[in-house]
């Protein structure tokens, strides 16, 4: 499955500057570790020591926030648009 | 020149903090940032999350040379607004001489009628940030922010917001001669969204709810459609943080330079709770206050809990959830700095807890009747958490207590409108007799 990643202004070392780039996974999880395989290092900036993501970082799959679906294990239907944001607060 | 510099100091913020050139801006005592999880530190910029961890970037002060009593003296003749501080801010030295709204020095209301109804033996206060310029604390915040903004350039001031935020970017902006474009969630109470617009800045409804919209600017900040924008609450978030220092200062010193025993704080994004804390620490450290224990207590709405979820689970991370509470500047269902609440409710012997929109209700009618206080909801959840764990045990009675009200209850109406007439007479005497009024 195919989806587009949004790459936040933070990550886009990894990119070559690039907002967004392709990716391929039928999990979130497949997704990131195919990040890995194409903008290495990358992966370790999202996840932590336990491979879990990290908490200040937020993960959309189309508009869901993975923390409300299966986290990792979320599904990625071929042409998602996957969002990765550091965490704000506001108010 | 300008201009090169501002769009010089954009590209940074779209870039990344490993490209940031050293800091020349003056803000101050105000020395790097710092992530608050792995320590790894950058020069002043506006940027907010870590590149090594994804933490959340704050400020790292130098305040070393400070003399205690010099700096209590300094501080006690400045203005009467959060600039009397300025010393402690990430602001420049001539801060109050510049355009800006000037928050701050609100009233410490001694609130002996509502201590009395709630049992309270140990001095009650109540810390009414409605008298604010916008009527809520986030004239603090923005102050603050439109410093850094001015510091780097930036001439568009914007915001994510939950109501009262938008109000107070929109009146900082006007002030200032900012231009200023805010969004907030489309379904916002009328009289927030009237009182963010009369400033005449844009003023964009989002379709969803207050975590939709942070996503929305946190994508558009990395865009070049948002680029050269100042979000005060995301890319400026460092600095804009740190306004919330002032309610701890300025309640220390109001009480004669005194910890207060017990604070109860409301909860959003919890920010606020860990910059009180922080200002806290601060006034212990350069001596102005005798160091010794306080407890900081956290308050939600039931409808939006999910910090106090967290706490009372005993978890030390924060499940989000989705929202739904009248107290919507508290509706914040993914709140950043939840851990930081529950790391600090636990360190001081702290508390998070939440009431129900019928309890948020009830403690906004008791404010008003007892002191003459009109809270908006988050008053009425600080209240109402007050007063729940008075009963529980938890706060102490005994102690000095100290309870926020951020916001003015003219912009949330709606909550409480069932309060009207008493009777509806004829103009005579007899019928104000027969309507037993006499």
């Amino acid at each position: 499955m195919s989806v587009t990643v949004r790459i936040p202004t933070i990550l886009r070392t990894y990119t070559g500057g690039r907002a967004e780039v392709a990716a391929e996974g039928t999990t979130l999880g497949e997704v990131i570790a195919d990040l890995e395989k194409n903008h290495t290092g990358i992966a370790a900036r999202v996840l932590d020591d336990q491979g879990k993501l990290r908490r200040f970082v937020n993960v959309y799959v189309n508009d869901d926030d993975v923390r409300f679906e299966q986290g990792l294990d979320t599904t990625t239907p071929d042409g998602a648009g996957v969002s990765i944001i550091p965490a704000v607060a506001g108010g | 020149m300008r201009k090169m510099r501002r769009k010089g100091l954009a590209s940074m913020a779209v870039q990344t903090v490993a490209t940031t050139s050293e800091s020349t801006v003056d803000l101050g005592p105000a020395a790097a940032l710092s992530c608050r999880e792995c320590g790894h530190r950058v020069p002043l910029g506006p940027v907010f999350a870590c590149e090594e961890c994804f933490g959340p970037l704050e400020i790292a002060y130098d305040f070393s040379g400070y003399d205690t009593e010099e700096l209590r003296r300094r501080i006690e003749a400045g203005p009467a607004n959060i600039w009397r501080y300025a010393p402690l801010l990430p602001v420049p030295a001539d801060v109050a001489g510049k355009p800006n709204i000037n928050p701050g020095w609100t009233k410490l209301v001694q609130a002996d009628n509502l201590a009395r109804e709630l049992g309270v033996t140990g001095g009650l206060y109540v810390k009414d940030d409605s008298g604010n310029p916008t009527h809520s604390f986030k004239d603090r915040v923005v102050a603050q922010a439109l410093e850094a903004a001015r510091a780097f350039g930036f001439t568009t001031l914007s915001c994510s917001s939950t109501g009262n935020l938008a109000g107070a970017v929109g009146a900082a902006a006007a002030r200032a001669g900012f231009r200023s474009c805010v969004f907030i969630p489309h379904d916002l109470e009328q009289g927030k969204i009237v009182m963010a617009a009369v400033y005449g800045g844009e003023l964009v409804g989002i379709e969803g709810n207050y975590d939709d919209v942070n996503r929305f600017c946190s994508e558009l900040i990395g865009d070049p459609a948002g680029e050269g924008w100042g979000f005060v609450n995301v890319n400026l978030r460092p600095y804009y943080a740190e306004g919330s220092k002032t309610l701890a200062y300025e309640i220390c010193e109001q009480l004669g330079w005194r910890l207060p025993d017990q604070i109860v704080v409301p909860i959003a994004s919890g920010s606020q709770l860990t910059k009180i804390d922080k200002g806290l620490q601060e006034l212990i450290k350069l001596g102005l206050v005798e160091d010794r224990p306080y407890k900081i207590f956290g308050a939600q709405a039931e409808g939006c809990s999910p910090v106090s979820t967290a706490f009372k689970a005993g978890h030390d991370v924060v499940r989000p959830q989705k929202p739904n509470t009248i107290a919507k500047s508290l509706a914040i269902g993914n709140p950043a700095d939840g851990p930081y609440v529950l790391d600090i409710a636990r360190r001081t012997g702290g508390a998070v807890e939440d009431v129900t929109d019928e309890e948020v209700v009830d403690a906004i009618k008791l404010l008003a009747r007892t002191e003459g206080i009109f809270a908006e909801t988050a008053g009425g959840v600080t209240v109402g958490v007050t007063r729940k764990l008075l009963e529980a045990g938890v706060l102490d009675p005994a102690k000095t207590t100290v309870v926020l009200n951020t916001g003015d209850g003219l912009k949330t109406l709606d909550a409480v409108a069932g309060t009207g007439l008493t009777a509806t007479i004829r103009p005579t005497l007899d019928s104000f007799r027969e309507a037993g009024l006499a």
